[in-house]
């Protein structure tokens, strides 16, 4: 199904221009309401891109968070290859963070770290996949609506998660919902500690391997999606699901692979934190990731690279806003949130609004 | 006897804005609007109601404010979903992203108190209100307990809501808005054949379904805590699409899915570190979780079938 008004923009213009208008136009309506609660709206702004980017620190955790952001994001638009809207990557991150949890508790004292972090990585994609899977098989078996399936299966997994915590993997005698620290064979290294051991010196920060991870799946998202045969069957799926089924493509098996994959990639958010980042796991980790991913592959029209750009700009949105809200006590991360529903609206749902506006533009010029 | 009415009681509180939702989300639905935004509206409900009746003093005038709030955001969606045939999941969950970071942030900016506003004074608030006789009938065995605890002392919302249950199962099967309302939301094309405007229908059912959130919303913080809480609505507008759901899209099944779950509700408070026999302390969180399930399998099919009105989710084109 084709939503909105189709777009006669030459394929760079759609790919380029359109998001960028859109951007702003998410970017003028939260001006609009820094402005309406009385603070400068300029001054914001230089304020989030300096506490973004403007010093090595903040690079590092920008890149950290933008870690997250492209594999939900990779997650959401796996999905929507194969026209499906998973909102579920929330849960799915939060099953995946109970599977690497698991895994270290019973593990970190004996495995050594080349074992016991692939083993985890493994954990996390499995029971990330799994969480997937069941909406993905109740979608292509059932027929039941895979969005409401998922919306009832990230509360599901948010009460699962609540108990597991709270009764079984609680570190004893903590009042805190949270699990004991994990051993450091689990821990993912950090950017600045490699980069200490060949000579240079970089800030310190939770910016880990798992950055790496991320890049290298965009890369194999982007040939698997296509470049390959699979890839091929997904695309026809999400484009025309009856053609699929005429030209002999399994839709079924597609439908279900499709939110393996993308439950397994929602899994290495749950990685970035965990291994990276906090070393233990407590009930609030997840934190929206999932959420933001939507955001993301919106914007990155489900391509690799607007992926990577869009997880950036939410990468920055969440550090530059934690600095931003040190200055500005009014301004919290809630704002950031704000941003993320402005422009899932502009660049999702109203993705080609101002096509109209702009569509005179390149016509004239075709004239020439 | 004392110890059902009171659980009775909290089912009914609990069970309002749930209700309220739910015919909200069954106007849109019906229409064939998907809305996964009533979470959203409901809280952008909550927050206006909860400021404009601390600001006004009046809780009417924080109603009103709610119930405009909740239609600005249902227009939004109209538009997103109606006039320009995009995409209606996303668009719901703009809505709901939107509504919980534009809530915390206004409210902080005016109230300074951490993104809740403060608490509403006796006089800007709903109260209880205790019906005729009910202290008289109080003694009375079974009817004039059932009329003076669980039926008498809820807030004039309630008594709005029980009203409006049965107007919109008859506005839905009986009127003339609701034949097009109907047929708007199975089948568009032949609803334009016939000469019915299937934009206008459903424009005013995302209206209507906007007034009805907005009165959830108003429940919740200028009723039920007396302030805005930072995301108070706490899944309540998902809550009540799985009970729209369960009740196969139809208003008195919907409202009996909502007092379902109200029920399973109210039972857990009272459950909690209680230790039953045989089964030992249940945990909260298992109760908690029945009514997701239930949507999921009901969804599925193993527990009857729910099918959804046939042209929901899908813009409507007109043919040339």
């Amino acid at each position: 199904m084709k939503f909105g008004q189709p777009s006669t923009l030459p394929r760079w213009a759609q790919l380029s221009v359109l998001p960028v208008l859109n951007l702003l136009a998410a970017l003028l309506v939260t001006g609009f309401v820094t402005w309406l609660i009385g603070e400068d709206p300029w001054e914001c702004l230089q304020l989030l891109v300096s506490g973004a980017f403007g010093s090595g620190e903040g690079i590092g955790y920008t890149l950290f968070y933008t870690t997250g952001f492209i594999f939900t994001g990779l997650a959401v638009a796996t999905a929507f290859h194969a026209g499906l809207f998973n909102i579920g990557g929330e849960g799915q991150a939060y099953l995946a963070g109970l599977g690497v949890t698991l895994v270290v508790l019973a593990f970190d004292h004996t495995l050594p770290p080349l074992v016991l972090v692939p083993l985890c990585i493994l954990a996390a994609m499995g029971f990330g996949a799994a969480w997937a899977f069941i909406p993905g098989w109740l979608q292509a078996k059932r027929g039941s609506h895979i969005v409401v399936t998922t919306i009832m299966f990230n509360f599901i997994a948010y009460s699962l998660m609540l108990y597991l915590i709270s009764h079984h993997l609680i570190e004893a005698g903590s009042q805190n919902p949270t699990t004991r620290e994990f051993g450091q064979a689990a821990w993912i290294p950090a950017l600045h500690q490699l980069a200490a051991g060949v000579g240079i010196a970089l800030p310190n920060t939770p910016l880990n391997l798992t950055f790496i991870m991320a890049l290298l799946a965009c890369v194999l998202f982007y040939l698997l999606v296509w470049h390959s045969r699979w890839g091929f069957q997904l695309r026809t799926v999400g484009v025309n699901e009856s053609a699929a089924r005429y030209a002999g493509i399994n839709v079924s098996k597609t439908i279900m692979l499709a939110m393996c994959i993308s439950g397994a990639l929602s899994g290495f958010a749950a990685i970035n934190e965990l291994l990276g980042s906090t070393h233990r796991m407590n009930v609030s980790f997840t934190n929206g990731v999932g959420f933001v991913g939507i955001a993301v592959a919106l914007m990155g029209r489900n391509h690799p690279v607007g992926i990577i750009l869009s997880a950036l700009l939410f990468g920055g949105l969440t550090q530059g806003g934690l600095e931003l809200s040190f200055e500005k006590p009014v301004i919290t991360r809630e704002m950031i949130i704000f941003i993320q529903g402005l422009i899932i609206l502009f660049c999702g749902a109203l993705e080609n609004l101002f096509e109209p506006f702009i569509a005179g533009l390149f016509k004239r010029k075709e004239d020439k | 006897m004392e110890q059902w009415l009171s659980l009775l009681d909290s089912t009914i509180r609990v069970a309002t804005p749930l209700v309220l939702a739910a015919l909200a989300g069954m106007f849109s639905e019906r229409s064939g609007v998907v809305d996964i935004g009533l979470e959203g509206k409901m809280l952008v409900a909550a927050f206006a109601s909860g400021a404009a009746a601390f600001v006004t003093h009046s809780p009417w005038l924080g109603l009103l404010a709610g119930v405009m709030a909740a239609v600005s955001m249902a227009m939004v969606h109209a538009f997103v979903s109606v006039t320009y045939n995009g995409n209606q999941l996303i668009s719901g969950m703009a809505i709901n992203t939107i509504a919980s970071g534009i809530t915390p942030v206004l409210a902080l900016a005016w109230f300074q108190q951490g993104g809740n506003t403060p608490q509403l004074d006796d006089d800007s608030r709903f109260h209880d209100i205790t019906l005729p006789f009910a202290d008289a009938l109080s003694n009375v065995p079974v009817i004039g307990q059932l009329y003076s605890k669980l039926l008498s002392g809820h807030s004039v919302l309630v008594y709005l809501t029980i009203i409006i249950i049965p107007l919109v199962s008859w506005v839905v099967y009986r009127s003339r808005f609701g034949l097009r309302l109907r047929a708007v939301g199975e089948n568009p094309h032949a609803a334009d054949t016939a000469g019915v405007s299937v934009a206008r229908v459903r424009y005013i059912a995302l209206f209507w379904g906007g007034v009805l959130c907005g009165m959830a919303g108003t429940f919740l913080s200028v009723y039920q805590t007396g302030s805005f809480i930072k995301e108070m609505t706490a899944g309540k507008g998902f809550l009540a699409l799985a009970a729209l759901i369960f009740g196969k899209w139809r208003p008195l099944p919907a409202v009996s899915g909502c007092l379902l779950f109200a029920f399973a509700d109210a039972l857990q408070i009272r459950l909690e570190g209680v230790d039953l026999p045989v089964i030992g302390q249940i945990p909260s969180q298992a109760i908690q979780v029945i009514p997701y399930v239930l949507t999921v399998l009901l969804l599925a099919g193993f527990v009857g079938r729910a099918v959804a009105p046939k042209a929901i989710g899908v813009p409507f084109v007109k043919s040339r």
